[in-house]
């Protein structure tokens, strides 16, 4: 029977592994859902806004490091916030300088995105320089945790997913329970009509996309608790985010936890039993497939046309 | 109440409304009729601050609103319903109502509007898309009430309802009028829902107005000439 234990904590660990990137995908497709699903604004430079969170919780760290250790265990929560409020109010920026003049011109955005993600990588590269740093851990995120012998669970992947747990059920919150939410649901399905019944869409585009940004932000600090920052970490991203935001259905946020605990778990399952780079050719032609049969993705409403 | 004084609009280089002049009184019912292509959804359109205005006023009880955005104009007092409905169909009866509701309503929709569209509060939760053409005509109807207006424009709101509730949307137009004191500009090309609501009938053509006549003196006859192709 030695061998089924064995086996039990592989598939615990393996589970586990499989979760955790399903939060990290999903921490990533939050604020593109937002954004991409929502507003239907393609933002290339979404992996930027995650890298200016990753910055922030470094920067943050360092600096209680040198001048406050003692409040070192709990910098972490601080960095978060501040994350959030950063990248939220570059978002507002940018909104307001690029975005808002290019809402009829999607092939555009992406161009300027695009061209907006060049500036900001050499921005980094030129405050922060090329090599990559990394946040000093607090002690409780190190180590692991071991309900048994055999299985050995990082803290760093639970922190992720609880932060994970809380965004979403936040952003739930707000889009579906608040006024808000209501302004933005309408303004997307019908900008004119919008305006018609008194939203001031101009002002629910601009929040929107700070909130996004701002979510990408909280995703970059959570990143730094699994690998090192650079100037480019959040591009590597960006094609995956999309991809589980098409795949899920570009208006369902449903659909982006649906999509990204598929794609995550065929992923890691696959990766266990063959290649990574196999792992992820299974995984993409499935996605291409599935799309083929419904274009529009996992979930979608229906409704009379 | 509501004036409009030389209003002109267009679309690009091409002007579609001409130098037009209406004076709504309080509580008075207008239909203007008008066959398509004339400039009835132009107009509503102009009044909205969706298209461009090129000039002219727009007062809402004195108030000069032809400088103001859409959403601004609705919290002056006027309200739009549609040609097509456009309501939100991938969102519930309530949650439609709901984004025509000032913030300090809080989200509470007020009882006089379900008691006039007893049908929406029965379908409170199902998908606005999933409604009757009728019963979407009321919920538009019912979310621009929401915003507590002052003049409420109705594009052509029969279009493609079928008769028995052509006379109930009459009825509550009418009951709505004498609830909330209520000025209400409407669209139409059937002449039959016209006669039973409106207190003056205009005629546009070529985006002015070429008759004028109130409901005493109306000539249902002189009136339908234009209407026909």
């Amino acid at each position: 029977m030695e061998w089924l234990s064995e086996f039990g904590a592989i598939a615990a660990m393996q589970g586990f592994n499989g979760l955790s990137v399903f939060c990290v995908l999903l921490l990533m497709a939050l604020g593109l859902a937002i954004i991409f699903g929502q507003m239907g604004v393609i933002n290339m430079a979404h992996g930027e806004f995650l890298t200016i969170g990753a910055y922030t919780t470094f920067v943050v760290s360092s600096l209680t490091s040198s001048y406050a250790p003692a409040f070192g265990p709990y910098y972490f929560f601080l960095a978060i916030i501040l994350s959030f409020f950063i990248a939220g109010a570059i978002g507002w920026l940018v909104e307001w300088a690029m975005i808002s003049k290019l809402y009829q011109r999607p092939l555009d955005t992406l161009l300027a995105t695009w061209g907006l993600s060049l500036v900001m990588q050499q921005g980094f590269r030129s405050i922060f320089g090329a090599r990559e740093v990394s946040a000093t851990l607090p002690d409780w995120l190190m180590g692991s945790w071991n309900p048994t012998e055999a299985i050995d669970i990082p803290r760093n992947g639970l922190f992720v997913m609880g932060l994970t747990l809380l965004l979403t059920a936040l952003l739930f919150l707000m889009i579906y329970r608040s006024r808000w939410g209501l302004q933005v649901r309408a303004t997307m399905q019908n900008r004119v009509m919008a305006r018609s019944v008194g939203i001031n869409t101009k002002r629910v585009d601009r929040m929107t996309f700070a909130l996004g940004c701002g979510v990408a932000g909280v995703a970059g600090a959570a990143f730094t608790t699994i690998g090192s920052t650079g100037p480019t970490a959040g591009s590597l991203y960006i094609v995956d985010t999309f991809l589980v935001v098409v795949f899920g259905g570009a208006s369902s946020l449903l659909g982006t936890i649906a999509s990204a605990f598929s794609i995550a778990q065929a992923q890691s399952l696959l990766e266990f039993f063959t290649s990574g780079s196999m792992a992820k050719v299974f995984t993409l032609s499935a996605v291409v497939l599935i799309l083929m049969l419904r274009p529009q993705g996992l979930f979608s409403a229906k409704v009379r046309k | 109440m509501f004036q409009i004084s030389n209003l002109a609009s267009g679309y690009g280089q091409s002007q579609i409304l001409h130098e037009l002049n209406l004076d709504v009184a309080k509580k008075e019912i207008v239909a203007v009729m008008g066959r398509n292509g004339m400039g009835k959804t132009t107009l509503f359109k102009s009044l909205m601050g969706i298209l461009p205005q090129w000039g002219g006023q727009i007062r809402v009880d004195g108030k000069d609103v032809s400088k103001l955005e859409t959403h601004q104009r609705v919290e002056s007092g006027i309200a739009y319903v549609p040609q097509g409905r456009m309501i939100f169909s991938h969102m519930t009866v309530l949650e439609n109502i709901q984004t025509g509701l000032p913030a300090s309503a809080g989200g509470k929709v007020p009882d006089d509007l379900y008691a006039l569209f007893p049908v929406l509060h029965d379908m409170r939760h199902r998908k606005g898309g999933n409604l009757s053409g009728g019963q979407q005509q009321q919920l538009a109807i019912a979310r621009a009430l929401a915003t507590n207006p002052k003049v409420l424009l109705l594009d052509e709101p029969t279009e493609g309802i079928q008769p028995s509730i052509i006379k109930d949307i009459a009825r509550s137009l009418k009951e709505i009028r004498n609830m909330r004191d209520l000025t209400i500009v409407v669209s139409e090309q059937v002449l039959s829902f016209t006669m039973e609501i409106a207190d003056r009938f205009l005629v546009i053509e070529k985006g002015k107005f070429v008759v004028e006549e109130t409901r005493d003196k109306v000539d249902e006859a002189s009136i339908s000439r234009y209407l026909s192709v």
